[in-house]
C-alpha cells in the first residue's frame, strides 16, 4: 500500500502533465551499459533459441559499425548509450493466469491511465464489455494477454514477441526483419540487437480478424531505453486493424524510445494501424525531461491488391523521429497516411511518410495536418518515388501546417521521385496561422478562447480524426485539445 | 439597456472614437450612419470586446454591467451579439457543430442546462426554414464557399439561435440582393422585441426601409454628431455626409 499511496501522492503533485506517475513495481534490471554480453543477457532472460540470440549479437556488430544519424530537423544533446539500461522487466510470476493475478499496482496504473477504451473494464472482466483484445506492454513486458481464446478460434495470434519467439518460431524467422532490415537504420539497428517486447499478430489467410486489436505501450522505469518490437502479418486476404496508444511517466532524464514496426501485407490483405502517441513532451519552458521517439514504422505491400493504412495522431515527446512509410510492392497495392503531429512548448517532430511504388498500377494517399504552437518546431518530411516498373502509380499528398502563436516553425520537406514517364504525383501544401480573426469571430459566439482554439484546431484535423476507429477519434479529439492548452494568449 | 458615455478608443495608438455617446434602451432599433472611417466598425469592435482595441476613457453599460472589463464570450453570454461584415469561414466545423457549441458554452456560462440535441437539431430547422437556408447546408463547414448573401443570411441564423439581447449588425446589406435583403431583414425584424435592442450599422438609408430604426445617429470622425428620428436617414441619402464631415472636423 505505500507504493500505492506513494504513487497517489505523486500524481496529486503533479500539475502540467496528467500522466507522469510512477508506478514503484520490483524491477529487474540489466546492468548499465551495452555490450555483446547484454545481449546475451536480454536473449537468455526471455529464453529465447540459439537463432534469435545470433541474430540479436548480429545486429550488435552491425550497429557498432553505424553512425548516429543527423539530417532530421531536430536537435539534442549526444546520447550516451552506455548510459543506458537495455532491460528492465516486472518480476514475472509464471505469467499470471486470470487477472486476480495480475499485479494491483498495475492495474492501479491503467486505472490512472484514463484509459477510455473500456480496456479497463475489460482487463477488469467486466460482463458485456466491448470486444477489444488489449495486449498490455508494461515496461517492456507484457503482462495481460485477453481474448486470446477467441482469437485463437479464428486462427488469429496476437501474443508478445517474446512468446512469438518462443512458441511461434518460424513465422517469426520467416517475417522479421523482412521489412526493416537489421541494419536498415542507426535506431531500428540498436532496436534489433536489444529489442525487450512487443506484440506479434499473425491473421491467417482469408480471416477477418474479429476484434480491433490494441496495445498500451508504457514506459515505467527510470533510464530503460525503450525498445518495443511489434510484427504484424496479414496473409493472403486477411484483415486486421490494430491501435497503439502512449502514455509515459514524467521523469528527468530524456529517455530514448527506439521502436520498430513492421507490417506484412500479402495477396489482398488489408492492415490498419493507428497510433496516439502522447508521451511525456518536456518541461514546457526549457524541454527538458521529454521522451525522445525515434521510431521506425514500414509496411510492405508485399502481395497484389494489398493495402496497408497508418494513421497517427502524435502529440507528445520531446523529440518525434518518425516515417511510418509503405513499401508498395505488389501490383495494384495502396498505402495509406494519415497524421496529426502537434508540436508545442519546446517540441520538435520531424515526421512523415515515405510511399515507395515497385508494383504497376499503385496507389498511394498522404494526409498530413501539422499543429505548431509555443516554441515548438514541426516538420512534414515526405518521399514519394515511382520505381520503373510502377507503371500507373498514383500518389495525392496534401500538407496543411497551422501555426499557433508568433514563435513556432513549420517546415514541409516533400521528396518526389518519378522514375517512369507514367506516374501521376498530386502534391498540395498550405501553411496558415491560426488567425485572430477567426478566434474572435467564435469568442463572439460566446465559446472561451480555449474552446475557439480547440474547435478551430479539430475542424483543421478532421480529415484525419475521421479515419481512426471511433474509440479513438474520441480520445484523441480531448488529446488535441490538452496539447494545445495555454498556447494562445 | 446600452449607455454609452464619453467613449475613446484606439487602434494602434491611433484614436478612432473620441467621446462618443449614446444611449439605446430596451425596445428600440438604433441607427448608426456615418461615411467611411467614421468609427462605425471600431464602435461594434469596442463594444463586443475585439483585441487590439484599447478604450482610454468613458464607459459601456448594458443594464448596468459593466461591459468593458469582460471578455468578449462573456459579453456573448450576456446577451451581447456582432453579426459581423464579413463573416469568417470556419473550415472543417459544420455549421451546426458551431453553433450548437455557442449556444451551449452561452448557456453554461449562464448557468442554464445545456440544450439536447433533438432540441436543437428541432430549433435550427425551423429557424433555417424561415431565413429559406437549405438545411443540409448546415451540414457543411461554416461558411466556407458560402457565397456573400448565404454568408448573411447565415449570421441572423446564428442570431435567431443564440437569441441575444443586444444585437449589432455591422453593415449586414452589403453584398445583398434585393431578396436576400428582405428575407434577412425579416429575419431581424422576428427578433425586435420590448426586451431586445438593436444597432444598425449602416452606410445607406436602403436597409432602413426594411429595418425601421426609432432613432438615427450620425457618426462622424470619432463622434455622435447628430441623432434625430427615421427621417434624418433619408436627408442623409439626399444631401451626404459633408455637412457632418465638416461640422465634426
Amino acid at each position: 500500500m505505500a507504493a500505492v499511496k506513494q504513487t497517489v501522492e505523486h500524481v496529486a503533485s503533479l500539475e502540467k502533465y496528467k500522466h507522469g506517475f510512477v508506478t514503484d513495481i520490483e524491477q529487474d534490471f540489466a546492468p548499465k551499459g551495452l555490450n555483446a554480453d547484454i545481449v546475451r543477457f536480454i536473449s537468455a532472460k526471455k529464453d529465447e533459441p540459439e537463432w534469435m540470440l545470433q541474430w540479436r549479437l548480429d545486429a550488435f556488430e552491425r550497429w557498432l559499425a553505424l553512425e548516429e544519424p543527423a539530417w532530421a530537423k531536430v536537435s539534442f544533446p549526444r546520447i550516451d548509450y552506455q548510459d543506458s539500461y537495455y532491460y528492465a522487466a516486472p518480476k514475472a510470476k509464471e505469467g499470471p493466469k486470470s487477472l486476480d493475478e495480475v499485479d494491483p499496482d498495475l492495474l492501479e496504473t491503467y486505472k490512472k491511465l484514463g484509459i477510455p477504451l473500456k480496456e479497463q473494464e475489460v482487463l477488469a472482466g467486466v460482463q458485456g464489455a466491448p470486444r477489444y483484445a488489449v495486449d498490455a506492454v508494461f515496461d517492456s513486458v507484457s503482462v495481460v494477454t485477453t481474448f486470446k481464446k477467441e482469437l485463437a478460434q479464428a486462427g488469429v495470434i496476437f501474443c508478445s514477441m517474446s512468446e512469438a519467439i518462443r512458441e511461434h518460431g518460424d513465422l517469426v524467422r520467416r517475417y522479421l526483419g523482412s521489412v526493416v532490415p537489421v541494419s536498415d537504420n542507426y535506431f531500428a539497428c540498436l532496436n534489433s540487437a536489444v529489442f525487450s517486447d512487443g506484440s506479434f499478430v499473425y491473421v491467417p489467410p482469408g480471416v477477418r480478424c474479429p476484434m480491433e486489436l490494441s496495445t498500451y505501450f508504457r514506459i515505467n522505469a527510470e533510464n530503460s531505453g525503450q525498445f518495443e518490437r511489434t510484427l504484424i502479418v496479414a496473409d493472403k486476404g486477411a484483415y486486421v486493424s490494430y491501435l497503439e496508444g502512449c502514455t509515459a511517466p514524467m521523469r528527468d532524464e530524456n529517455q530514448l524510445h527506439a521502436a520498430v514496426v513492421e507490417l506484412v501485407a500479402l495477396d489482398d490483405a488489408e492492415i490498419k494501424y493507428s497510433t496516439v502517441q502522447n508521451w511525456y513532451p518536456g518541461d514546457p519552458e526549457t524541454g527538458k525531461g521529454g521522451i525522445y521517439n525515434f521510431v521506425t514504422k514500414r509496411a510492405d505491400c508485399r502481395g497484389d491488391r494489398s493495402k496497408v493504412s497508418w494513421t497517427q495522431v502524435e502529440t507528445g515527446s520531446s523529440i518525434t523521429w518518425k516515417y511510418p512509410s509503405c513499401v508498395l510492392r505488389g501490383n495494384e497495392s495502396s498505402g495509406e497516411f494519415y497524421s496529426i503531429a502537434i508540436t508545442n512548448g519546446r517540441q520538435q517532430a520531424d515526421t512523415g511518410t515515405k510511399m515507395i511504388h515497385l508494383g504497376a498500377n499503385t496507389r498511394s494517399r498522404i494526409i498530413s495536418k501539422g499543429i505548431s504552437a509555443g516554441k515548438s518546431t514541426n516538420t512534414y518530411r515526405g518521399l514519394v518515388s515511382a520505381h520503373p516498373k510502377a507503371k500507373g502509380a498514383r500518389n495525392f499528398t496534401q500538407c496543411d501546417s497551422l501555426l499557433i502563436g508568433k514563435s513556432c516553425a513549420a517546415h514541409t520537406v516533400p521528396y518526389i521521385e518519378a522514375r517512369n514517364g507514367q506516374a501521376v504525383f498530386e502534391h498540395e501544401a498550405t501553411t496558415t496561422r491560426l488567425s485572430e480573426d477567426q478566434l474572435f469571430y467564435a469568442m463572439q459566439r460566446g465559446l472561451s478562447q480555449e474552446e475557439a482554439v480547440q474547435l478551430l484546431v479539430n475542424g483543421f484535423v478532421k480529415d484525419v480524426l475521421q479515419e481512426l476507429p471511433m474509440e479513438f477519434a474520441v480520445e484523441a479529439q480531448k488529446l488535441v485539445a490538452i496539447s494545445l492548452e495555454g498556447s494562445v494568449g | 439597456m446600452l449607455s454609452v458615455q464619453d467613449l475613446h478608443a484606439s487602434v494602434d495608438g491611433k484614436e478612432i472614437l473620441k467621446g462618443l455617446s449614446l444611449e439605446v434602451p430596451a425596445g428600440e432599433v438604433h441607427a448608426i450612419m456615418g461615411p467611411n472611417g467614421a468609427g462605425k466598425s471600431t464602435l461594434s469592435y469596442v463594444l463586443t470586446g475585439r483585441q487590439g482595441y484599447e478604450v482610454t476613457q468613458g464607459s459601456a453599460t448594458l443594464d448596468g454591467e459593466d461591459l468593458l472589463a469582460l471578455e468578449p464570450n462573456e459579453r456573448a453570454a450576456k446577451g451581447v451579439f456582432l453579426s459581423f461584415q464579413y463573416p469568417l469561414e470556419i473550415p472543417g466545423v459544420p455549421a451546426l457543430t458551431f453553433i450548437r457549441t455557442a449556444l451551449n458554452a452561452q448557456k453554461k456560462a449562464r448557468g442554464e442546462p445545456e440544450v439536447s440535441a433533438p432540441e436543437f437539431l428541432k430549433l435550427a430547422r425551423a429557424k433555417a426554414a424561415e431565413l429559406r437556408i437549405d438545411f443540409d447546408m448546415l451540414k457543411r463547414a461554416l461558411n466556407v464557399g458560402f457565397s456573400g448573401g448565404e454568408k448573411k443570411r447565415m449570421e441572423i441564423l446564428q442570431m435567431a439561435m443564440l437569441s441575444p439581447r443586444f444585437l449589432i449588425l455591422d453593415e449586414t446589406d452589403s453584398g445583398l440582393d434585393i431578396d436576400a435583403l428582405r428575407i434577412v431583414a425579416d429575419g431581424v425584424n422576428a427578433l425586435r422585441s420590448p426586451d431586445r435592442a438593436m444597432l444598425v450599422i449602416t452606410h445607406y438609408q436602403r436597409l432602413l426601409d426594411y429595418i425601421k430604426p426609432d432613432r438615427v445617429h450620425v457618426l462622424s470622425a470619432g463622434r455622435i454628431v447628430a441623432s434625430g428620428g427615421p427621417e434624418l436617414a433619408l436627408e442623409l441619402e439626399r444631401e451626404g455626409y459633408d455637412k457632418y464631415a465638416r461640422a465634426a472636423a
